[in-house]
């Protein structure tokens, strides 16, 4: 079949006014004239587009991501699968990645937030493995009073979308964080993770292979819904963009359930080659993705794709994003079996094509071909940008040197901080999500780290995300940093060695030289962290464009650190488990060590933010050395079975941590410290504080002092109040009452 | 004794279920798929928690018709035992096999959370591990488990000692705030009249093992395996294999 392809009547011709229509550049546009030899039909252009867009190709970001070290002995898959494989030992590997569903969500915060869940499950199970685990970051904007309206509106569109979601799916939820700035007001930032694990030796890639075997569409039909989501989210948004709403897809988790189901049966089943489903740009990236890492090409007869209306042109049914679709490629005649498979389970299965040789993408549609395109070229060969970088011009600015004024009266800065939606307790969103399903669960929500045993193995997983804005927006670098060091310290508070990291780079437009600075800032700075803690980059997703009439968000490079307990025994007695790998104080007559020094650092932090209104100067410095130190005792203690308990101090410092510490159970604390009331809420960094019974004291200090962490002992757990003297004064109060503001905040902020 | 695990197209906690029967408990324990017509055989049959067919229409309104709910039936009718957990237990109020039906949470959200449970019968197989009286520790996962029924039927459910689990606080005192979903007289669980049909909110499958740090539902999957044969016989038995 060698028909030059044609646009059909009635379809627009093609020209480089409706390409920048499309998003393409002049240049972009010459282009993909250059490579097909001649002008794009409707459709192809429609599909170049969307494997131009930011979203697919990665144009502005890829040359900053190849600074992330992406390769280490326990790395399976790195970046370019859909979701990255690590080696988590006893024969089993873990899939995980993150992915940003920011701009769906802020127009349609349900359906954005549930399919952004159900996207990110599918990397995961179409690489073979089944998804055990979610997370999710979410970042709001102001949710007091008359201007937050819209945005307690969002809060609870997008907890109910993922709860709604992961919960018929039957994946535990099991952290994540959830962060409140002004900066987000006009961009909500939606990040699901998840992960899976499966044998090693089962472990499925999106690759077509072998001229002449066939290709199945199986799930959901195609609908009208969600076509150029891809796009949308390269864009910034203006007052049009609520017009957007039919951008938005809408997910059916019960559907997605059964396709993980029947796929999860169809690749054990041993005629399976590859597997891809259809996220963003739909049946085009599937395609072309699957056929370049194959170095293959397709034929695809889209008279075959299910519809749900007979009329959707080939231009929409290559960019549908409607959900719950995966593309398999099978053994040739054995296609039979997987359509066996998936129809017992319910879903609808169709050969749409063949994987040929020909390096091509070509589509037919009633009799006609409607594209024919080299698919390399148009895959791997998208533009890459090294957009002008400068620091803003209020950087100066954003960094000047702040006083920060001690608080007349600690007790009533650490109330105010609790009682903010930021610091407050988060029970209110994680209730909504069910965190035990699969049984898997140690420690759930709340926690530096959740603790996930594998079960028939020894070992546990620990997974955690994070990441602090502001501290970006002061100084990219160090935010870049600190977002790795502080996950990669969550996981040594459970004693886990951190195996692989994936990442949502979520910043405004890098066509502003100030925001492709932070991009490239905020990257470098993360690969320097990622170096020194040796964690390998296995995957990730880049979200440009989160501004709104030219304000953007503040840099928010999230991370998602998996770590590996080799040996659950041995950290505490069994049934203990669940207590000492949380971070409340449980068992009176412990004593409480805090660990690292404190330098008194306050730009950025929470006390300098939401108690003095300012956010200015410099973040906490961020030694990579000290914090390696830090996670080398924390995982030495663990192992050695002294801790009882371990919290790592971030946002609010060391008063913030004793009261979440004491909240937790309501069992409090008697202690003394020798610093002044500021220092309280210092952030500085590579700090945490265990717990220890009586009689390991002494080994722990000992280890401390040879491994150079400063240790000293503050006091000991008991009672029901959280008594604390410091140098001035004394912070006493009944923890009950702390916990009582600190539950309160976040239910009567979203009212 | 021989458990099957009804698998229905959306059925989510199955695995969790199989795992404390056969790996914990160790009992002979097999998947049994919606659409077929036999029980192969098993004394306890399990209808697990989890969306089937997407709780679309009612929850577990769908499963209710599923070819396989016939012989659960006439399984249950024989004096087998038939245990529902969350999803499953919704199913049975379908089916009729339990009297009374869900409504939505009464805040209209999804309730994931660790409750408190009283034990009000210790002379049933299920309950064979417990006291009467005894406070039990169990995770919900739910967003229909707002128990309703009429009023003389409820009555009636009480004078027959069919509520088997109430929700209470940590001290075992039922209160208002301790019956998050809004439930009618706080009844979390109850059994049909000839106690051999069970079905629950809350998930013992997963508080059954220490490393959970909770392992108060062990002792109902325990008791829903004990002794085998009529569960009837075993009620006559007391509390015997504690």
């Amino acid at each position: 079949m060698t028909t030059t392809p044609s646009s059909a009547a009635g379809e627009p011709a093609v020209d480089s006014v409706l390409a920048a229509d499309h998003g393409l550049t002049g240049e972009e546009f010459g282009g993909l004239c250059d490579l097909l030899g001649r002008s794009p039909t409707w459709t192809e252009l429609g599909i170049a587009s969307a494997l131009y867009s930011e979203h697919c190709s990665y144009k502005s970001s890829r040359i900053h991501l190849r600074r992330f070290p992406t390769r280490s002995p326990r790395v399976v898959h790195g970046p370019g699968e859909n979701a990255g494989v690590v080696d988590i030992g006893h024969g089993w590997v873990a899939a995980f990645k993150m992915e940003s569903h920011n701009h769906p969500s802020f127009i349609e915060p349900y359906q954005g937030a549930a399919t952004g869940v159900g996207g990110i499950l599918r990397d995961v199970f179409t690489m073979g493995a089944r998804p055990i685990a979610c997370l999710d970051s979410l970042r709001f904007g102001e949710i007091d009073g008359e201007r937050g309206a819209r945005m307690r509106h969002l809060v609870d569109g997008v907890v109910r979308g993922i709860g709604d979601y992961g919960n018929c799916v039957g994946i535990p939820t099991v952290g994540g964080e959830t962060g409140f700035h002004p900066s987000y007001n006009g961009n909500i930032l939606v990040n699901a993770f998840a992960l899976g694990v499966c044998r090693e030796d089962r472990i499925f890639t999106a690759t077509a292979s072998g001229a002449g075997n066939p290709i199945l569409y199986a799930g959901s039909r195609t609908g009208r819904d969600g076509i150029h989501g891809a796009t949308m989210a390269s864009e910034a948004f203006d007052a049009e963009s609520e017009a957007k709403r039919p951008t938005v897809q809408v997910g059916d988790p019960f559907t997605e359930k059964v396709l993980l189901e029947a796929s999860l049966e169809a690749m054990r089943s041993g005629v399976v080659l590859g597997v891809q489903d259809m996220g963003a740009a739909g049946l085009t990236s599937s395609c072309f993705e699957m056929a370049a890492r194959g170095g293959a090409g397709v034929d695809i007869d889209l008279d075959q794709v299910p519809l749900r209306e007979a009329s959707l042109t080939p231009y929409e049914i290559m960019l549908s994003e409607s959900q719950e679709r995966m593309v398999f490629v099978t053994q040739r005649g054995q296609e039979e079996a997987v359509v066996e498979i998936l129809s017992r389970w319910g879903l609808e299965a169709s050969k749409i094509g063949r994987v040929t040789d020909s390096g091509r993408a070509r589509l037919t549609f009633r009799g006609r071909t409607v594209a024919d395109m080299p698919v390399e070229p148009l895959v791997d060969g998208a533009p890459v940008y090294d957009r002008p970088a400068s620091p803003p011009a209020d950087l100066r600015e954003r960094q000047r040197a702040v006083d920060c004024e001690a608080p007349e009266d600690p007790l009533r800065a650490l109330r105010s901080l609790l009682g903010t939606p930021e610091l407050g307790d988060k029970t209110w969103i994680h209730r909504q999500y069910d965190s035990t399903v699969r049984s898997n669960t140690i420690v759930g929500p709340g926690s530096d780290a959740a603790v996930l045993r594998l079960k028939g193995t020894p070992s546990a997983l620990a997974l955690t995300s994070d990441v602090n804005p502001s501290y970006c927006w002061l100084e990219p670098r160090m935010g870049g940093r600190q977002a790795v060091a502080e996950a990669v310290r969550n996981l040594a508070t459970v004693g886990a060695e951190p195996v692989g990291m994936t990442n949502c780079l979520n910043f405004g437009s890098p066509e502003n030289p100030g925001i492709a600075w932070q991009l490239r800032e905020c990257i470098e700075g993360m690969a320097e962290a990622c170096r020194a803690f040796d964690v390998p980059v296995i995957s990730g997703n880049v979200s440009l464009y989160n501004e709104t009439e030219g304000e953007a968000v503040h840099p928010t490079p999230t991370v998602a650190i998996v770590g590996v307990i080799d040996r659950l025994r041995g950290l505490g007695t069994e049934g203990d488990l669940h207590l000492v790998l949380g971070c409340g104080f449980w068992r009176p007559g412990d004593r409480v060590v805090l660990l690292g020094s404190d330098t008194g650092e306050y730009g950025g932090s929470a006390y300098q933010r939401l108690l003095q209104r300012v956010e200015a100067g410099r973040p906490p410095a961020v030694d990579l050395e000290a914090e390696a130190a830090l996670c080398a005792l924390l995982r030495y203690s663990r192992r050695a079975g002294w801790l009882s308990g371990c919290h790592d101090l971030a946002d609010g410092g060391l008063l913030v941590a004793l009261a979440e510490c004491a909240m937790a159970r309501g069992i409090g604390l008697r202690g003394a410290v020798g610093c002044g009331p500021l220092a309280l809420f210092s952030e500085s960094q590579a700090r945490a504080i265990v717990t220890v019974p009586a009689a390991r004291t002494e080994e722990l200090l000992a280890a401390a002092e040879t491994s150079g962490v400063a240790a000293s002992e503050i006091g000991e757990v008991g009672g029901d109040r959280l008594v604390l003297d410091f140098d001035g004064g004394t912070v006493d109060s009944a923890t009950d009452d702390l916990r009582r503001v600190w539950t309160e905040a976040l239910p009567r902020a979203v009212g | 004794m021989k458990c099957g695990i009804v698998v229905f197209p959306g059925s989510n906690c199955d695995h969790d279920v199989y795992h404390v029967l056969s790996h914990v408990l160790e009992q002979e324990t097999t998947f049994l798929w919606h659409q077929e017509t036999s029980l192969e055989g098993c004394e306890l049959v399990v209808l697990p928690g989890g969306f089937s067919y997407g709780d679309y229409l009612r929850a577990g309104s769908m499963a209710a018709h599923s070819p396989i709910m016939a012989a659960v039936r006439r399984h249950a009718e024989a004096g087998g035992r038939v245990l529902g957990i969350c999803n499953g237990f919704q199913m049975l109020l379908e089916t009729g096999l339990l009297p009374g039906a869900m409504r939505r949470n009464r805040d209209l959200r999804f309730l994931s959370v660790d409750v408190h449970l009283r034990v009000e019968r210790d002379d049933l197989a299920w309950c064979s591990h417990y006291r009467r009286g005894d406070v039990l520790r169990m995770p919900v996962a739910h967003a229909e488990g707002n128990y309703v029924d009429t009023g003389e039927a409820l009555d009636e459910l009480e004078r027959r000692g069919q509520v088997v689990f109430r929700y209470v606080d940590a001290a075992g005192r039922r209160e208002p705030a301790a019956n998050l979903n809004g439930s009618e007289r706080a009844i979390a669980g109850i059994c049909n009249a000839g106690g051999n049909v069970l079905g629950l909110m809350p998930h013992p499958e997963r508080c059954a093992e220490e490393m959970l740090g909770n392992r108060d539902g062990l002792g109902l999957l325990a008791g829903a395996v004990a002794g085998g044969g009529r569960v009837g016989a075993l009620a006559a038995a007391g509390g015997q294999g504690r």
